[in-house]
Formats: structure tokens, sequence, C-alpha cells
């Protein structure tokens, strides 16, 4: 692939711009930080009697819905408001490769966030004997629910050229994405609606999905689904950037 | 070279860009000339590939810019208007970046960001974040990015916007320099500065093409172009003004100066007699008539005037295109 090298020199100089302000550092120690409450506090990590992360992948689709608009939302509408994008789009690249450059930075940052949480691991670990393929899976599924996050939050940033307004949208966007699989909403909905339909609608959300990555299984099923929104807000990201330009 | 048929560009009800070709060559500079809004960036981001054509068709070096965009965008450099750039970066950082956009390595690398940095200027804030840089630096860090990579065709908006005087004046030198090798458009208010850099101009009012020539061609179209000026001592406006209508092709005259004994008069050429000719005559014959000028001189025009007097766009018109 010709453009290799182009993707390239963009994702390291999104990294390069992620580690070169304090949003990175503040993002990473804010994650670390509310991980670790929301497990060993709300979680009830070492009330549950297992030796096990569950309390921990829980609360992630939760937590990510806000973190991972933060780290998105600059992605294009900083390009826009900065003018730079004019520079970007007439280097020899697709909006395609300029896109995917962008995105598997941001994920390749998440990637990170997420493997820092390798002490939880470790002390699970020196408490008990936890089944790790299913930590392992688990990870899989959050590194797969944040990337879905991510190309959301690309999307909606390439909308607008305000941050806020990405990120704001963003949330908005994931939060839908959870809350038609989420099963309080769905026990609810299920009420009103045949079992069938609501299930039909569930498995449109991420947290049907989520569920069972985290409960071990590394459901292709989830692998597909995931993919597939991070495809769709791909795509739509270039043909609202084509369309900006035209 | 540069190759623009018939290029349309509408944003909503207004036509930015209506119907504009032109050709550029390899060792020309073209200076793009129009007032605020008349189109000039439209056009420039449209042969860069920034944003589609409406309608027609712009080739780079013979390749489409729509069929092919890599290709074409290759052998492109862009210094797009206002000069963006990544202001925490680093200026070495950032034309690193713009050489891998490139596909440079190795030492083709190297040397093409030295030979960048050393044409710019720009070899005492290599280490600086452009952020913290003076606007002349931040635009002359832009324009390194644009040369970088040795293209055959350079778009340059508003290269000299910003700059001191100095500045300015290495600008011009340096696209002059490289104007043997390259096929070179830029867009200027600056109208010296195109007599001073262009073999040829391109004024564009309302998204339409309205003069293309070189710059004494279009100077020539200014109403004083080959008007003689004239400077008596002695004499008062109506003296010297009765005296210069005695002489054969002078037409309209007029006082355009006035000192304490002297006066300076421009009289305009009646027929085809102009310029250094009607000079001459003016000059014969006043000597014969004892009323010879201490001064004379002939009119080039001035291209200012053209300007003004084949644009008049709105200037409250928004340029175009930002999206």
């Amino acid at each position: 692939m010709s453009g290799l090298p182009a993707i390239r020199a963009i994702a390291r100089r999104e990294l390069g711009q992620y580690f070169g302000s304090p949003v990175a550092y503040v993002f990473l120690v804010i994650f670390l930080l509310l991980a670790g409450i929301f497990t060993f506090t709300f979680g009830a990590f070492f009330n549950r009697g297992e030796a096990s992360l569950a309390s921990f992948f829980t609360w992630i689709p939760w937590l990510f819905l806000f973190l991972v608009p933060a780290i998105g939302m600059r992605m294009w509408a900083e390009e826009r408001r900065a003018g730079t994008w004019e520079l970007l789009l007439t280097m020899p690249v697709t909006a395609g490769q300029a896109i995917l450059g962008k995105f598997f930075a941001s994920w390749l940052f998440l990637a990170l966030a997420l493997a820092l949480t390798f002490p939880f691991w470790l002390t699970v670990n020196w408490l008990g004997e936890p089944d790790n393929g299913v930590i392992v899976a688990a990870y899989v599924g959050c590194w797969l629910l944040g990337g879905a996050y991510l190309a959301v939050t690309c999307m909606t940033s390439s909308f607008t050229r305000n941050q806020v307004v990405a990120f704001i949208i963003a949330v908005i966007l994931c939060l839908l994405f959870i809350l038609i699989g989420f099963t309080p909403i769905t026990d609810m909905l299920a009420r009103y609606a045949s079992p069938d339909l609501v299930d039909a609608v569930a498995a449109f959300g991420v947290m049907t999905h989520f569920d069972s990555f985290a409960k071990g299984v590394l459901d292709l099923r989830g692998i597909v689904y995931f993919a597939a929104v991070i495809a769709l807000a791909l795509f739509i990201t270039a043909a609202v950037i084509r369309n900006r330009r035209s | 070279m540069i190759k623009v048929e018939n290029l349309r560009k509408t944003f909503g009800q207004k036509v930015a860009v209506n119907n504009i070709s032109f050709e550029v060559h390899p060792g020309e500079v073209l200076g793009f000339l129009g007032p605020n809004g008349a189109g000039k960036s439209t056009t420039m981001r449209m042969i860069t590939g920034f944003i589609t054509p409406g309608a027609g068709r712009v080739s780079v070096c013979g390749f489409d810019v729509v069929d092919h965009p890599i290709e074409a965008k290759r052998r492109i450099g862009y210094l797009p208007e206002a000069a963006p750039s990544y202001g925490e970066m680093t200026v070495g950082g950032f034309l690193g970046w713009a050489a891998d956009m490139r596909g440079l390595t190795g030492t083709q690398r190297a040397s093409a960001i030295g030979a960048a940095v050393d044409a710019c200027s720009l070899g005492s804030v290599l280490d600086q974040a452009i952020d913290t840089l003076s606007k002349g630096f931040r635009h002359r860090t832009c324009l390194a990015q644009a040369i970088l990579h040795d293209p055959e065709v350079l778009i340059l908006d508003e290269p000299t916007d910003g700059l001191d005087p100095n500045q300015k004046h290495e600008v011009r030198q340096l696209i002059r320099r490289m104007s043997e090798k390259k096929t070179i458009i830029f867009s200027t208010h600056i109208l010296e500065e195109v007599e001073e850099t262009c073999t040829r101009a391109i004024i564009i009012d309302g998204g339409t093409l309205v003069a293309n020539g070189t710059p004494a061609e279009l100077k020539a179209r200014s109403v004083t172009a080959g008007a003689v000026r004239a400077r008596f001592a002695g004499l008062d406006a109506d003296a010297a003004r009765s005296q210069l209508a005695s002489v054969a092709g002078v037409g309209k005259i007029e006082c355009i100066g006035q000192e304490v004994d002297q006066v300076v008069m421009r009289a305009y050429p009646s027929g085809a007699v102009r310029g250094d000719e009607l000079a001459a005559q003016v000059v014969t014959e006043l000597t014969r008539a004892g009323q010879a000028p201490i001064g004379i001189a002939t009119e080039l025009g001035r291209l200012d005037d053209v300007f003004r007097s084949i644009t008049h766009s709105d200037v409250h018109h928004s340029d175009g295109g930002r999206a």
C-alpha cells in the first residue's frame, strides 16, 4: 500500500501531539484514578469474594463514555479551526489515509491507557487465581469498545471546528449506543414491545457485545460488530471531509 | 506546468469562480491579482486539490487533479493563505513531518530539510515551538514546507503577507531564484511585487478573469500610459498649459504639481504619437518656442490604475471557500 509511510507520518505526529501537551498525561491520570475508584470502591472489588476484574470491566463502558470523546474531540475540529487541514489534505494523501492515521494514533493511545491498568491485574493475580483468559478477552473487548467510541468521536469531530461541540455530540451518540443494549432499559422496553424486537435493537448496542467479551468470550459477532461500527463512522467522516471541501 | 480550463465553483448562491481558464509554463511566475473575495484563494484551492472544482478541469504536470489527485499533489508545493502550521510542533519537527508526508527518507530527507531551512532562514529557530515564533518566522516555516520537496509547481497564496520589508524582499528573491525551473503562481495585493517578480499577471474580479498579460502590457492599459510629464520653470500653470497645447499630438493637459516657481504638467497623447516620440516632439517644439521644459519624462502607466479601473468587486464580499 503506497500510502503507508504517509499514514505512519500522520499517526506519529498525532501521538507526538498527545504527549507534547499535558492533555495526554491529564487523561491518563484521570482514567487510572477513576478506574481505581470505581473498581475498588463502587465495584466492591474486595467484597466479591472472587478473583476477577469484573468490577473493573463493568465500569469501562461508562468511563469511556466521557474519556474517549475527550481524547478524540480535537482530531478534526482542531485541524479545521487552525486551518491546518488545508495543509494536510493537499499533501499527497487521500482523505481516507489521513483519517486512518489519526484514528490509529488515538486507538494506540487508548491501548496504552488500558495497558497502564496492569497493577489491577497484578493485584488480582497476587490475591487469588483469576482466569487470565477471561481477563485477556475482556481487555480486547475494552479496546474494541474504545475503538468504536473513538471512531464515532472522529466522525463528530469532523462536523465542527469546535471541540466542545464535537465532544458533546460524541457523548450523546455513544450514550445511545449504550442505552439501546443496556439491561435496565431493555427490560423496561420488553414490557411494551415484543422481546424479539427488543433483542434485535439491543444487538445494535455496544453492551450486548461488550458483555460477552467481559464474560471471557472472544465472540466473532462482537468483533464484526465493533469493526462495522468503526468502519461506518470512519466512512462517514471521509464523506463529511470530502463534502466540506466541495 | 498548470492548465486550468473553464474552472467554476459556486458556494450556495454565490459564484466564487466563474469560467476561468489559463496556463502557466515552467519558468513562468504568474501573479494572481484581484480584490479580496474575487476568487483567488478558491482558484488556488482547486488547483491544489483542497476543494473540488464545481465544473471545468485543472491539470498539473499533465495529471488531472480530480482523477489523479495523488500524482498531482506530489508535484505541488502549496503555501495556503494565512500560512497554517501545527503550532505546538517545533520548526524542525514540523518540517520533518512534511518530509515524511512527501515520502522523503535518509540523506535525501536531511538534505531537503536543510535546503528549505537555509532558503527560508530558519536555522536559528529549528528547536522552537512554532506557536512561540513571530509572524514572519511562522510564515516562512510554512513556506519552507512548500518548497521542501523541490516541487515542479509552486502555489503561494499571499507569500509576503505579514512580512516586514526586508523579509518581503527575501521572499521575492527566493521566488525569482526558484522560477528558472519551476512553474509558480502567487497571489498578492502588492502591485510593485508583481512588477518586480512576475513574468505574467492575471487579474480576477468577481470570480471572472478580467486581464491576463505581462506587467508591461497591463500597465499600458493604464490611462496615463504614453503620457508625457514635463516640468517648467518660470511659468505658471496656465502659461505652461497653453505652451503644451500648441504642440502637435498633445491632447488633454493637466497640472499635477506646483512649486514656488515651477509647475509639473501631464500631457496626454491625442493620437498615435505617444510616449518617447511625444516627449521628443514636446521638447523640440517648445525649445523652438524658447519655453523648453527643464525636465521631461514619459509615463509607462501604473498597475494600480489598471487594477482600480478594471476591478470593482464589493469589498465586503468574504473570501469564499473557507469551510
